[in-house]
């Protein structure tokens, strides 16, 4: 009888945080040996949700059953205990530790000596029973993210849990590994493992989950099979409303070259010439694309463009001015050239620091803001804030909040205004869309091709090939630091691009 | 000077008073190891190892057996600690501000309270101490035999914790977890362990640890307690833990080298008498400088030393 009730249900939860209704009456239904995803935009409550599952938070309202049978889970170590073991989005590794002990850390019964041995043979044992490919004996440091991910899954299978909840979990995946990762899913439920995987990704829904519950605003709004339904009806329901994938494009007629490259050369962090010699031109009113696999000298070159890396050997020239060894703020306020970072909690943010103040981040020490160059007009710098949140959409409580609360698809908002709102001329943008939901992503374009119809010339970095063609007018293509071919969107098939990434490394480190 | 290289029994001697200089500092150190590697500062060593000189001297007055020294003395290290804990994981003060308090604290109140305590015979006072215990066989080995195996009660133990330190650092399941909540406290949390339990056990053992220190300057050398006699020492200790990698033989190693070139500075200072001391007194200093500066590459500290923890925070 035991068959007819799902593994994992969750029965009207709720839970508040203040004010805020995370989760505002909640149910879920997850079958045995299934995958089932969990689909939202961020800050829908999905999170939330998933730490009362793993006895993170209390519910305040609300009943989670496993196999029919209602249970309380008031810490990882209950959930744990009835089988449920979760993979957050920041891995929890400790990396200067083996992969072995990272897995035994926190282990129940099993003494007090740590026979780390034999914990290693089981554990090499269970990597390759499912086709893992983890050395118990290296240190976690230094594995790529893919497969200090593969550790965190072991972590645990090697505890037994039967239900993974896998939040974002590809979000920090280069594209290449996804394809692997989701095949290691399916090897997981083939086996028996129940899945609730967190996603805002469409297609990793469709291709792999066979239930989808879509959450927005703390509601479920819908749980449907993915058989019967469409990304395009899964966005909708996601979103709230119509998402256009095809953004009209409004055009001002391309001008003269605004932004150019030279010969430009670049080492890495590790002294390696990350960029080999780029010769690239943005003109006004284009959006050149640059696409590529991650890794392959992207970061560099935006950096030396920008103006955070010292490039070895070429030019950066812009309007036809040489600002090669300007500084940063220079280059912004002499040349008009605005910056989005790829990182931007670490590069782009300051995030302990109110939402107002991240907005002259770039432009404290001018005026208006900086009175004489020395004292800061608070006053001013709030109604600018507030200008700029207003014209860009960015949710938040007040300007005086820090900007680590908001969502990243919010703190990208706050960037792309105080870049935009510098009065560039020339964009740079590094992976503008990493890790936003699909209302962002339409937002972040929309901004974009809006500057290019008043005549910005705008660099487009990003490894995902679909948001290149949806924006792009020309799309050069990087491998190992070098230009390999610059295609118009018509010329450029999947085929084609993929020819001119191959070669590339398929690891990000 | 070139005696300690030709006679053996000047050799002995030399290294008997270069272990014997190292020994406090080598405890104070252990007990940084574990505090550091747990994710929290002691910079409080120094007023810790003061503290334990005190507790030494006053359980050994009123009791009249170093046995009451070593308990009053590891028991008021501990309290030193406790102090730390309690501002630094419980309330999340900067740990080094913490750590500073609790020096400046330890010397003024340790030179009060002992004004009250002994009444102003605490410099002329002998308390009972420790005597050495020749180790059969092994203090006959020639040289090494009676400058290791010829000491008193607290050299073994010293022995046995780091022995026993490396064994519960590296073998055991508490030791991983301690490696791990000095590096990532949240996969601690997340793994179900304690991450304050975990801290505080470790600190509140380090002050013990940095306080047994103390007691073997007072109840194994000196037998008086004077006011700011650990002189620096737990700093030095400070400088044993980066020079030692955080592991405790690293650490005794350190620490031993400071110990040979201030016995080496004393004889210096015997031989030549015309020159100023001070010229001398800086060598041990100067070397542990150089050692952390040129020696031995960049060090890295456990990823969150320093850092708070809060599970709430992002």
């Amino acid at each position: 009888m035991a068959t007819a009730h799902p593994h994992l249900a969750v029965e009207e939860l709720s839970r508040s945080f203040g004010p805020l209704k995370a989760n505002d009456r909640v149910s879920l239904h997850v079958a045995r040996g299934s995958v089932h995803a969990v689909l939202g935009e961020n800050g829908a409550g999905k999170t939330t949700l998933m730490n009362v599952l793993y006895g993170l938070y209390r519910p305040d309202e609300g009943r989670i059953l496993i196999d029919g049978k209602p249970v309380e889970i008031g810490s990882p170590r209950a959930a744990l205990a009835l089988g449920i073991g979760m993979v957050h989005q920041h891995f929890m590794l400790v990396g200067s530790l083996s992969v072995a002990e990272n897995v035994v850390l926190g282990l129940e019964g099993a003494g007090f000596a740590l026979d780390l041995e034999t914990h290693r043979r089981k554990l090499a044992e269970l990597s390759r029973s499912f086709g893992f490919d983890v050395d118990p004996s290296e240190l976690v440091w230094r594995l790529p993210m893919g497969v200090q991910q593969r550790v965190e899954i072991l972590k645990l299978l090697y505890r037994n849990a039967d239900i993974l909840i896998l939040d974002e979990p590809t979000s920090v995946l280069t594209p290449v590994e996804v394809g692997p990762f989701l095949d290691l899913l399916r090897r997981l439920r083939d086996a028996g493992k129940t899945i609730l995987l967190i996603t805002h990704k469409l297609e990793e829904v469709m291709s792999i989950a066979e239930r989808v519950t879509v959450m927005r605003a703390g509601r479920v709004v819908a749980e449907l099979a993915t058989a019967g339904t469409s990304p395009r009806e899964l966005a909708r329901l996601m979103v709230g409303r119509d998402v256009v994938f095809d953004i009209e494009h409004e055009r001002a007629p391309i001008g003269a070259p605004r932004l150019s490259v030279e010969g430009l050369r670049v080492k890495s962090d590790r002294g390696i010439e990350a960029v080999a010699g780029v010769d690239l031109e943005v003109r006004a009113g284009e959006i050149l694309g640059l696409a590529g696999v991650d890794g392959n000298g992207q970061a560099e070159l935006a950096e030396a463009i920008a103006g955070l890396r010292r490039p070895e050997a070429g030019q950066v020239r812009i309007d036809g001015a040489e600002v090669t060894h300007l500084s940063v703020a220079d280059r912004l306020h002499e040349h008009g050239l605005g910056y989005v970072p790829e990182d931007r909690q670490r590069t782009g943010l300051v995030l302990d620091n109110s939402v107002a103040a991240n907005t002259i981040l770039r432009s404290y020490r001018v005026e208006p803001f900086a009175r004489h160059g020395l004292f800061l007009d608070f006053p001013r710098i709030r109604a600018h804030a507030e200008r700029l949140v207003r014209a860009y959409d960015v949710r938040l409580r007040d300007v005086d909040q820090p900007v680590r609360y908001l969502s990243g698809g919010n703190q990208q908002k706050v960037i792309l205004a105080r870049e935009i709102e510098s009065d560039a001329k020339v964009l740079v943008v590094a992976q503008p869309c990493k890790g936003l939901d699909v209302g962002a992503i339409e937002f972040v374009q929309r901004t974009l091709l809006a500057q290019r119809a008043k005549g910005v010339a705008i660099l487009y970095i990003s490894t995902e090939l679909e948001h290149i063609l949806m924006a792009c007018d020309r799309i050069a293509v990087i491998a190992r630091g070098r230009i390999t071919g610059i295609l118009t969107p018509q010329e450029a098939t999947a085929e084609r691009l993929g020819l001119l990434m191959a070669g590339s490394r398929t690891e990000a480190h | 000077m070139i005696d300690i290289l030709t006679d053996p029994t000047q050799l002995a001697d030399f290294l008997a008073t270069s272990l014997r200089l190292s020994v406090p500092i080598i405890f104070a150190a252990l007990g940084g190891v574990l505090s550091e590697r747990s994710g929290v500062f002691n910079i409080g060593l120094e007023g810790m190892l003061l503290a334990g000189c005190f507790g030494a001297a006053v359980g050994a007055y009123f009791f009249g057996t170093p046995f009451a020294g070593v308990a009053v003395g590891m028991f008021f290290g501990l309290l030193g600690a406790l102090i730390l804990a309690y501002l630094s994981i419980t309330l999340g003060v900067s740990q080094i501000v913490s750590g500073i308090a609790i020096n400046m604290l330890m010397l003024g109140l340790t030179a009060f309270l002992s004004r009250i305590v002994f009444e102003g015979q605490a410099n002329t006072m002998t308390l009972s101490g420790f005597k050495p215990i020749a180790i059969p066989l092994l203090s006959q080995i020639p040289v090494l035999g009676p400058v290791f195996f010829n000491q008193d009660l607290l050299v073994y133990v010293m022995y046995a914790m780091v022995a026993g330190g490396l064994w519960l650092m590296y073998r055991t399941r508490w030791g991983l977890n301690v490696r791990a909540v000095g590096e990532n406290p949240r996969a601690v949390d997340t793994a179900g362990i304690s991450v304050v339990g975990l801290r505080y056990a470790c600190v509140l053992t380090s002050g013990a640890i940095a306080g047994l220190g103390g007691c073997y300057l007072v109840l194994s050398q000196i037998f008086l307690f004077s006011e700011h006699m650990s002189a620096g020492k737990g700093f030095i200790a400070l400088a044993a833990v980066i020079l030692g990698r955080w592991n405790p033989l690293g650490a005794l190693l350190a620490c031993l080298l400071f110990g040979v070139f201030d016995a080496l500075q004393l004889r210096l200072q015997f031989a030549n008498p015309e020159v100023p001391y001070q010229a001398f007194v800086i060598l041990p200093y100067a070397v542990s400088i150089l050692a952390l500066v040129g020696l031995v590459g960049k060090p890295t500290p456990p990823a969150a030393v320093g850092i708070p923890y809060k599970r709430e925070a992002k």
